[in-house]
């Protein structure tokens, strides 16, 4: 082999293993790529049930019930509307009435929100970010209560 | 007093960066060796003046000096004594300042090791190394300044986050600082090569060795946090996909890449422009985790409080780094002389097969990673992107790298005889697919990615060992002759096979958590639940008092049929200070394989919520990761990379054994 075949051969293998690569990762794109909506976003964007998004707010106070096997119902609310929440299972240590949270799931027709992840803060100064800037976009911010300075 | 001292040697360590980093780099220019020499003894003092500082912080820590800020919102006196300790770096400040300590450390090693390391590019990359100092030490000094005090000095602290305040975290910051600074070394000597328009095998024989160091320690930061966030954050998970981790996988993928294309170039003299591009890489991906983590672009358990200048500062830095040294890079690298040639079908081709896949993989953990923080800037929409995302892309390309590996692995040099290589592996690949067979055939119904995946893991687990085989022994020869041999193989040959074992070993715990069972059940006294062949009995809750916490326990008896194997406590904890809740996992370790038992919700009927994992082989997902480390380390002994050491009587031979 020549040293130009050699550097075609070597250019070649490149361009295919990144050509892979980049195909893998448009493809993903299309499919395991998840949006953020508030509750009041569902309606104002007309998200429509089936999709798979991650809802985030506060967990409304005095909405958690709890069922059989762990079962649990609660709210996610911000300013204007609120969505009821299904979910099965360990619920995060800092979940908790009034706090942020964020659940990653799926709408139903019933038009309630069938979570099959639910997140919540780490620590006391933590609330995700997301919920955060939700909040304050739709005026409801009260201030950075409890964060370090 | 001793506050203040460890402030000003700070900004004493600052002047002396300036003065490391302008005599030296002076030097080279105008060949002045005395100028050049310059470097050493005031890296030296560097590593002094910051030590102390540390040393300060340490100090303030552990007698609980409330009047310090930084230990006021992150200790408490009350706290575990260990705690207190690691405590230093458990917060934005003083983990800046540990990251310092080990920038200098290395600067301070480079200076004082003995090895055939010429002047000039000794000078260059002491005076780049201070360049990266002085940036972080102005950054610490001018945002995140961990002596500043407070009047008057509160009563109590704070109290660390409490998921922090565990030997996990004593150890994993630590090492992973250690394998991103390292990277730094690599940068510093790439630039320095640039700023000299030289590079050559001496070169990459100088690097080798700190890559190789910086990678051990990477491999074990990660795989410590891994396993930390498996038993402390009680979800059973080990890897999360999470930006943070990712931002340690980055630097971890190139610098695997880098590991392996400087063997390329101090064997062979060839892939010179594409190793130097690595090594600023690998540092780039070093500080991007860097910034992604203390910028507060990403919130996670990592990022300790949100200052916006602090984000902007270390932007800053990352924009100067990378850009200077890609800018340098781009002027530069053509004047590189084009070293040794191969034919595609050869070691280095393989390499170059490894390098490849390894930084494609890189790239799209780069952009998934990214990806949400470019769209959000740019359109304003908020995305995640999640595992399901990394494992459609990350495992694809991880399969052929593996499925490659033990063939790359026993190619030879310049040209390779394919035909002849495959053969040799014949054994290898039937024995693996002969366990894969079994393994489908043992569980049918089950998940079939399982039993390919250990398979596969075996594949190169036996290819590592085939290499070690190979090279000691020929059909017909004596048992014992072959032993001498292997003994007396290189130890880079063993290192290399150790670390390749380690990437199967883990690959077979990955693939063996598909076969993991999980199971959610509310529980009362006396009643079991069971997760594959193992069962659990809940026996008693008791509530207690620790140190800084209070805390609800649950003892379970797990039990295999009717015999009791052993006893696991989950907790539920509330942190006083903080009034922060935190699981404590119960782990049952059974060889390789874990019963995993967490404490859920306490129901109002007296019922306990309890989530039981049987998680088969799952410690081998770490043990994997420290046999790689070991074979690391193996390959750092060789004693090639201690050519000149004046303690060995017997100078090493000057040619590497043929391979």
């Amino acid at each position: 082999m020549s040293r130009k075949q050699r550097r075609l051969a070597l250019i070649g293998t490149a361009v295919g293993v990144l050509g892979f690569a980049l195909g893998l990762v448009l493809y993903a794109m299309r499919d395991s790529i998840v949006f953020f909506h508030a509750p009041a976003d569902i309606q104002a964007k007309g998200v429509k049930p089936g999709t798979r998004f991650r809802l985030g707010g506060l967990v409304k106070e005095g909405s958690i019930q709890r069922g059989e096997r762990q079962q649990i119902r609660f709210e996610v609310v911000d300013a204007t509307s609120s969505i009821p929440v299904r979910y099965q299972g360990l619920l995060p240590d800092l979940f908790r009435e009034g706090q942020g949270v964020v659940a990653e799931g799926v709408l139903e027709e019933a038009g309630i929100f069938n979570a099959d992840t639910v997140l919540a803060r780490h620590d006391e100064i933590y609330m995700p970010r997301e919920v955060a800037e939700a909040l304050k976009a739709q005026g409801h911010w009260q201030g950075e209560k409890g964060t370090k300075r | 007093m001793l506050i203040e001292a460890g402030h000003f040697a700070l900004a004493l360590a600052l002047g002396l960066s300036l003065v490391q980093f302008a005599v030296p780099l002076w030097g080279a220019r105008a060949n002045d060796p005395v100028l050049m020499n310059v470097g050493s003894p005031v890296a030296l003092a560097v590593l002094a003046c910051v030590a102390f500082s540390f040393a300060a912080l340490t100090f303030a820590y552990a007698t609980s000096d409330f009047s310090v800020v930084n230990v006021v919102e992150n200790s408490h006196s009350a706290k575990p004594f260990i705690y207190k300790l690691t405590g230093v770096w458990g917060n934005h400040e003083g983990s800046m300042l540990l990251w310092i300590l080990i920038l200098t450390l290395f600067g301070g090693v480079v200076a004082v090791s003995k090895n055939s390391v010429p002047t000039r590019l000794r000078a260059n990359t002491l005076a780049v190394q201070a360049c990266v100092t002085i940036a972080f030490l102005v950054f610490i000094l001018m945002t995140s300044n961990p002596f500043t005090r407070v009047s008057p000095a509160p009563f109590e602290g704070r109290d660390l986050n409490p998921i922090l305040q565990d030997p996990g975290l004593a150890i994993h910051p630590p090492l992973l600082y250690v394998g991103y600074v390292g990277f730094s070394i690599t940068f510093a000597f790439a630039v320095a090569a640039l700023l000299d328009g030289r590079i050559d095998a001496v070169w990459a024989r100088a690097v080798r060795p700190w890559t190789l160091a910086a990678w051990c320690f990477l491999t074990l930061g990660i795989a410590m946090g891994s396993y930390w966030a498996y038993y402390e954050l009680g979800w059973g998970g080990w890897w999360f996909w999470d930006p943070v981790e990712n931002a340690s996988l980055m630097p971890w993928l190139a610098g695997t890449a880098l590991v392996h294309s400087t063997v390329v170039m101090e064997k062979r003299e060839a892939l010179k422009v594409w190793t130097i591009l690595l090594a600023i890489l690998a540092f780039s991906l070093s500080l991007l985790g860097t910034f992604l983590v203390r910028s507060g672009v990403l919130t996670s358990v990592h990022s300790f409080a949100v200052d916006p200048a602090r984000g902007v500062f270390i932007l800053a830095i990352l924009i100067f780094f990378i850009g200077g040294s890609l800018t340098l890079f781009a002027i530069r690298a053509p004047v590189l002389r084009q070293g040794g040639i191969f034919a595609p079908v050869s070691r280095e081709g393989a390499l170059v097969l490894n390098n490849l896949f390894l930084s494609s993989a890189c790239a799209t953990v780069f952009v998934g990673t990214l990806y949400p923080l470019a769209l959000e800037a740019l359109t304003g929409a908020k995305i995640s992107v999640g595992a399901p995302f990394f494992n459609f892309t990350f495992i694809p390309i991880a399969v052929p790298l593996l499925l490659l590996l033990p063939l790359g692995q026993s190619m030879a040099w310049k040209r390779g005889d394919l035909l002849g290589t495959a053969q040799r592996l014949y054994w290898v690949l039937g024995a693996a697919a002969a366990v894969g067979l079994i393994l489908i055939a043992a569980t049918v119904g089950g998940p079939v990615a399982a039993p390919l995946g250990a398979a596969l893991g075996l594949f190169v687990i036996l290819g590592a060992a085939n290499e070690i085989v190979t090279r000691s022994w020929r059909p017909g020869q004596r048992l014992a002759t072959a032993w001498l041999r292997a003994r007396g193989l290189p130890r880079s040959i063993w290192g290399t096979a150790l670390a390749h074992a380690g990437v199967g070993v883990t690959a077979i715990g990955i693939a063996a958590t598909a076969w993991s069972v999980e199971t959610i059940a509310t529980v009362r006294l006396g009643e079991r639940i069971a997760a594959g062949p193992y069962e659990a009995r809940l026996d008693s809750v008791v509530p207690r008092t620790g140190p800084n916490y209070r805390e609800e326990a649950a003892r379970l008896t797990v039990l295999s049929g009717d015999n009791e194997i052993g006893a696991v406590e989950t907790a539920k904890r509330v942190y006083v200070t903080r009034g922060t809740p935190t699981t404590e996992a119960g782990i049952l370790t059974r060889g390789v394989s874990q019963v995993y038992v967490s404490f859920g919700d306490r129901q109002a009927d007296g019922g306990v919520g309890l989530r039981l994992f049987y998680k088969p082989l799952v410690l081998l997902i770490w043990l994997g990761a420290a046999v790689m480390a070991l074979g690391g380390a193996i390959s750092l002994t060789d004693r090639r990379f201690r050519v000149g050491a004046p303690a060995r009587a017997k100078a090493a031979p000057l040619a590497v054994p043929a391979e």
